[in-house]
């Protein structure tokens, strides 16, 4: 099946939830929350932090009651249903949540035994040899490094063949070549018929998802595939190039200031400028066309762009 | 399109999990090497101190000796009593109320007073009285300076022919005054005490960390996104315990009587059996704490407020009689109280269970009400 097209049967929703709100203390963390998410989709989950994406997984998953809204994850009802969903969700949570004091060897284990795996030694044994740690298994957990740990982390998710993974910040931490593994090994998760929802802060991860959400002080603000998301947001950006630094530091701060310059933003040698209005970005950039020493060129927003651009927008919506 | 294989979720498995749970649990017991060498040192510790106590023959008790009257019979007491290292008669008053007073200050715990007329009356049969003064406050002590005191004045008075002539029996009666602890707790009760008391303590921490400890390491979250119940996960982190418990009240009643000569009137089996439903009762009663705590912290310091009344109310410090009828109220709200019964009762007076009916059942009772409250208190989410 080609996740990227046509529209799924209502099965194929693995997760489907509506207006899902959470309030902590008379604050809303997640406001109004609808998302649905298809069957062997890799889903990128995004926004700043304490925006609300723990909080939303925690919902999807039954470890937090949703105070309005419903929902089903697997076809199962979020507020009602919370053991089967559990039975079938792998649920990977932002901290390491294994237990420190027990080797490899014995935390998938226990895990196979909790979820009634038939020969749990032996299960565990294969997963260790899957994981690339043969030999290390009695090696205790908190002796791992942080990538190793990230690693028996998702396969200790992975052991009880679940449906639907849930995968918070998995690669926080973690050095680019294992973050690159780990992603190769989601994709051959989702090629196998798994479905994973996924929250980062890195872009080069949220453009490795199928599609991506964006959500910022509890609102979901976009949503789509990651051109999808680009193009809703209707930046045009320009990049100008100049070799003199005095003269750089002089344009961010003109730029900064000029109306309809929505986004400044220095790189190296060069200065990133975005604007949702045109017309006015041209107005704002035309008296530096003429200037010696100065490279303007049109160039295509990246999706840093526009969720630094998402972001302070809703800062001016909701606080 | 490629399916995940699943297996199917079943409906049984409680064992399962409990089992793979309480597992987990012993490893950890195992890997932390302070919980592991507390299990051991706490009675061993305990025991070796208060063994101490309960060995130890008083010595150089300082004591008053108020003789009302100068005879022969007064001063070989007096010297007798001089001679053992069990009194030194430091303080030789002159009236009542001084005696009083040196007791009262803690000058002196000790205080024999020979009434005027005693040589007389004792030479004519009349089994006069020698007043005895015991502070009670620390009953062990005083008690077996009391007992050692009889034989002592017997001694004396054999030096003098005629008074062992004429009688037989004891010519005199020894009329003690325990102040300050009226009942005396015994020297044979401690040691059945102690297994309550070591048991109620070190049960109560075990469990009252197993839930906070989790939280605070967050591999509480895992847990909870587990298939697990609640019901599973308490029966999980009581089990082990309950071998452990079952150690160390074996640990102590062992070197009870290897040490102290403490007898076992009654049935092992039925003392194995009820200190088994003991240990699950105080362990209950610990996670029902973890369960409602915050913190670590938080859970130790319920535990505490939890283990003082025990060692107050409950028969161990002072007797349960004696108590106002308030006290015995909460009293009867305490495993510990029912326990001690049931172990003086069973090694002490070899009781049967038939006798130690009530307080069984108010163990069994005590439990389920905890293990009730564990169960609903227990967060199943993170809210
Ligand atoms: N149990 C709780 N009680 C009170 N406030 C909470 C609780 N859990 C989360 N919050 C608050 O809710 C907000 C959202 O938290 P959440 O963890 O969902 O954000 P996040 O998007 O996962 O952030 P991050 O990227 O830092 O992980 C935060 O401000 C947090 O302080
Ligand atoms: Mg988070």
């Amino acid at each position: 099946m080609n996740v990227q097209t046509g529209v799924a049967p209502a099965s194929d929703i693995v997760i489907d939830v509506e207006h899902l709100t959470k309030t902590f203390d008379g604050r809303a963390v997640v406001r109004d929350l609808s998302m649905q998410v298809r069957r062997g989709m890799i889903y990128g989950f995004l926004g700043p932090n304490g925006s609300g994406k723990t909080t939303t997984i925690r919902m999807l998953c039954g470890l937090l009651t949703p105070d309005s809204g419903r929902g089903t994850c697997l076809g199962y009802d979020i507020r009602t249903q919370a053991r089967q969903i559990k039975r079938h969700v792998g649920y990977m949570t932002q901290r390491f949540s294994l237990y420190e004091d027990l080797s490899v060897r014995e935390n998938l284990e226990f895990i196979a035994r909790i979820y009634g795996i038939p020969r749990p030694v032996q299960a565990a044994r294969d997963a260790i040899a899957r994981l690339g740690l043969a030999g290390r298994g009695n090696q205790l957990a908190r002796e791992l490094s942080g990538g190793w740990k990230q690693r028996l982390a998702l396969s200790a998710c992975t052991l009880p063949s679940p449906q639907l993974l849930l995968l918070d910040e998995p690669t926080a931490g973690v050095d680019p070549k294992a973050r690159r593994d780990f992603w190769n090994e989601i994709h051959g998760l989702a090629a196998e018929g798994l479905t994973v929802l996924v929250s980062t802060h890195y872009m080069d991860e949220a453009e490795r998802c199928h599609e991506i959400a964006y959500i910022a002080y509890g609102n979901l603000l976009a949503t789509g595939t990651v051109d999808e998301v680009i193009t809703a947001a209707h930046l045009t950006t320009y990049t100008l190039t100049s070799r003199d630094s005095a003269m750089m530091t002089r344009l961010t701060d003109e730029l900064a200031h000029a109306p309809g310059v929505d986004m400044v933003a220095p790189f190296g040698n060069s200065l990133h400028v975005a604007s949702r209005d045109a017309a006015a970005l041209e107005r704002a950039l035309a008296p530096y066309r003429q200037q010696p020493g100065i490279d303007v060129a049109k160039a295509s927003a990246s999706l840093e762009d526009v969720f630094i651009d998402l972001m302070s927008r809703a800062q001016d919506n909701f606080q | 399109m490629p399916h995940s294989t699943a297996p199917p979720l079943k409906g049984g498995g409680l064992w399962r999990r409990t089992y793979a749970m309480l597992l987990k649990e012993f490893i950890q017991l195992r890997r932390d090497r302070i919980s592991f060498a507390m299990i051991v040192m706490i009675p061993l510790v305990q025991l070796l101190v208060f063994g101490y106590a309960i060995n130890t023959t008083p010595r150089n008790l300082p004591t008053a000796v108020l003789l009302q009257e100068h005879t022969d019979l007064g001063r070989s007491i007096l010297a007798a009593m001089k001679n053992t290292r069990y009194f030194k008669v430091t303080q030789l008053p002159r009236t009542e109320a001084e005696v009083d007073h040196l007791l009262a200050s803690g000058t002196v715990l000790f205080a024999v007073e020979i009434p005027a007329g005693f040589e007389r009356a004792v030479r004519r049969g009349d089994n006069p009285s020698l007043l005895v003064i015991a502070d009670a406050t620390d009953p062990v002590a005083s008690g077996s300076a009391v007992s050692a005191l009889g034989p002592l004045v017997q001694s004396a008075l054999s030096h003098d022919r005629d008074v062992m002539a004429s009688s037989i029996t004891t010519p005199f009666n020894v009329e003690i005054h325990a102040r300050y602890n009226p009942a005396g707790t015994t020297q044979l009760n401690i040691v059945p005490g102690l297994v309550g008391t070591i048991l109620t303590m070190t049960m109560l921490i075990f469990t009252a960390l197993s839930v906070t400890r989790e939280i605070e390491r967050g591999t509480m979250e895992s847990l909870l996104a587990m298939p697990i119940s609640p019901f599973e996960i308490m029966l999980g982190k009581i089990i082990p315990y309950i071998v452990v418990g079952f150690v160390q009240a074996a640990l102590i009643i062992g070197i009870g009587i290897a040490l102290f000569d403490v007898p076992i009137f009654g049935s092992l089996l039925l003392l194995a059996v009820l200190s088994t439903l003991f240990i699950a009762t105080n362990l209950s009663i610990g996670y029902t704490f973890s369960t409602v705590a915050q913190n670590q912290l938080q859970a130790i310091q319920m535990s505490f407020m939890f283990f003082l009344p025990n060692i107050l109310l409950s028969g161990f410090m002072f007797p349960f009689s004696g108590m106002p009828q308030w006290a015995q109220w909460v009293g009867e709200c305490l495993p510990l109280t029912h326990y001690l019964r049931i172990v003086r009762a069973i090694m002490l007076k070899g009781s049967t269970l038939p006798d130690l009916r009530y307080d069984t059942i108010a163990l069994f009772v005590l439990m389920l009400v905890a293990m009730t409250i564990a169960v609903t208190r227990f967060r199943r989410t993170l809210d």
